[in-house]
């Protein structure tokens, strides 16, 4: 995951026509995925040394679950580990509303004007 | 002098990935061949599941497997016994198969087979409940084993490989005698966050339950016509 992200970030650096310093990185990461923010954090120091990325610090927001139970017509947050239920009606988990999300959100960057 | 300033991206870190599992199952679809993913903690009996379901589906449904071990290729030459083709894919630290290594995997296929001839490609994913769930290969249908002796928690506990899959074996239900498993709770905690799942209870070891699992497997691979396209090269 950790690779994913800094290809990406790659990818849109490379693209850009001047060559900027990244200084932080914005990552939005949900509740209900795979990503452990700790690990992605110390692997994200790691893998980016002596990169284009050295020195960028990673800045990781974490986005609740939360599910919309369609019989209640409200949302809900589930308890992950323990019950994912509706815990009115026990409607089963359907309708993720927030949690699932893995996104570069935005970059910040520092350019030399002349 | 210099300036900060901010640039919003809003990109998906499983974007490239996603494409590329789309891409696999573009070639999929034009060679008219089902591709299933099975997925498991290390243990659960993916290995000898394939095995059983070769031996029993090999004449009527032309099978090949695409492997992913972390660094051997034991299970791929358990399964070579078979008489299928077994492309092995060795993910090296990679804890779980990504699209651009099935690529590899139907690159390989194409090279030494003629993959329309096929019906069915099964994908062993490695040994793993967490991340095999967040990393589609271009699969048509995902399935998780989970055996009787890894708890009842388990679906609670990594819920995103059980919420994704369409099919859940429960395995080595002959061991439930000996154990205090309940079946029932197992697939109660997984309808909880995947109501529509189909969870089969099979034991490999006395067969129990396998007819099931070979009818779910023929009704997804029901051999369809291959969709007449010039010849597709994997870029």
């Amino acid at each position: 995951m950790t690779k994913a992200l800094i290809t990406i970030i790659r990818n849109w650096w490379e693209s850009q026509p001047e060559k900027t310093q990244i200084s932080k990185v914005h990552l939005v990461v949900g509740e209900f995925t795979c990503v452990e923010p700790a690990s992605l954090q110390f692997a994200f120091e790691i893998q980016t040394q002596q990169t284009f990325l050295e020195g960028a610090a990673l800045e990781i927001q974490t986005s609740p679950l939360i599910a919309f139970c369609h019989r209640c017509q409200q949302e809900y947050r589930p308890e992950i580990g323990i019950q994912y239920a509706c815990p009115t009606c026990r409607s089963p988990l359907e309708d993720i509303r927030t949690g699932r999300e893995l996104k570069v959100d935005r970059i910040e960057c520092t350019a030399l004007i002349p | 002098m210099h300036q900060t300033f901010d640039v919003a991206l809003g990109l998906n870190l499983l974007h490239a990935n996603q494409e590329g599992a789309n891409h696999n199952r573009a070639h999929f679809d034009a060679w008219g061949v089902t591709c299933i993913n099975l997925m498991s903690s290390p243990g659960a009996g993916k290995t000898v599941l394939l095995e059983k379901t070769l031996a029993a589906l090999k004449t009527d449904l032309a099978i090949a497997v695409i492997e992913g071990d972390m660094t051997t290729e034991l299970d791929a030459d358990r399964l070579r016994q078979y008489g299928v083709p077994v492309i092995a894919i060795n993910t090296g630290r990679s804890c779980h198969l990504d699209a651009k290594m099935v690529a590899g995997g139907l690159h390989q296929l194409e090279q030494d087979y003629a993959p329309q001839d096929f019906d069915l490609v099964l994908v062993e994913n490695v040994g793993n409940l967490v991340c095999p769930a967040e990393f589609e290969v271009g699969e048509h249908a995902k399935v998780a084993l989970l055996s009787v002796t890894e708890g009842e928690d388990k679906p609670l506990k990594y819920p995103i490989m059980f919420q994704e899959a369409d099919c859940l074996l429960i395995t080595k239900v002959d061991l439930v005698p000996y154990l205090d498993v309940d079946l029932e709770r197992i697939a109660a905690n997984v309808r909880q966050m995947n109501p529509a799942v189909t969870i089969l209870p099979v034991s490999a070891k006395t067969g129990e339950g396998l007819d099931a699992w070979f009818a779910w497997i023929r009704a997804i691979a029901t051999p369809l016509p291959a969709i007449p396209t010039p010849a597709v090269a994997i870029s």
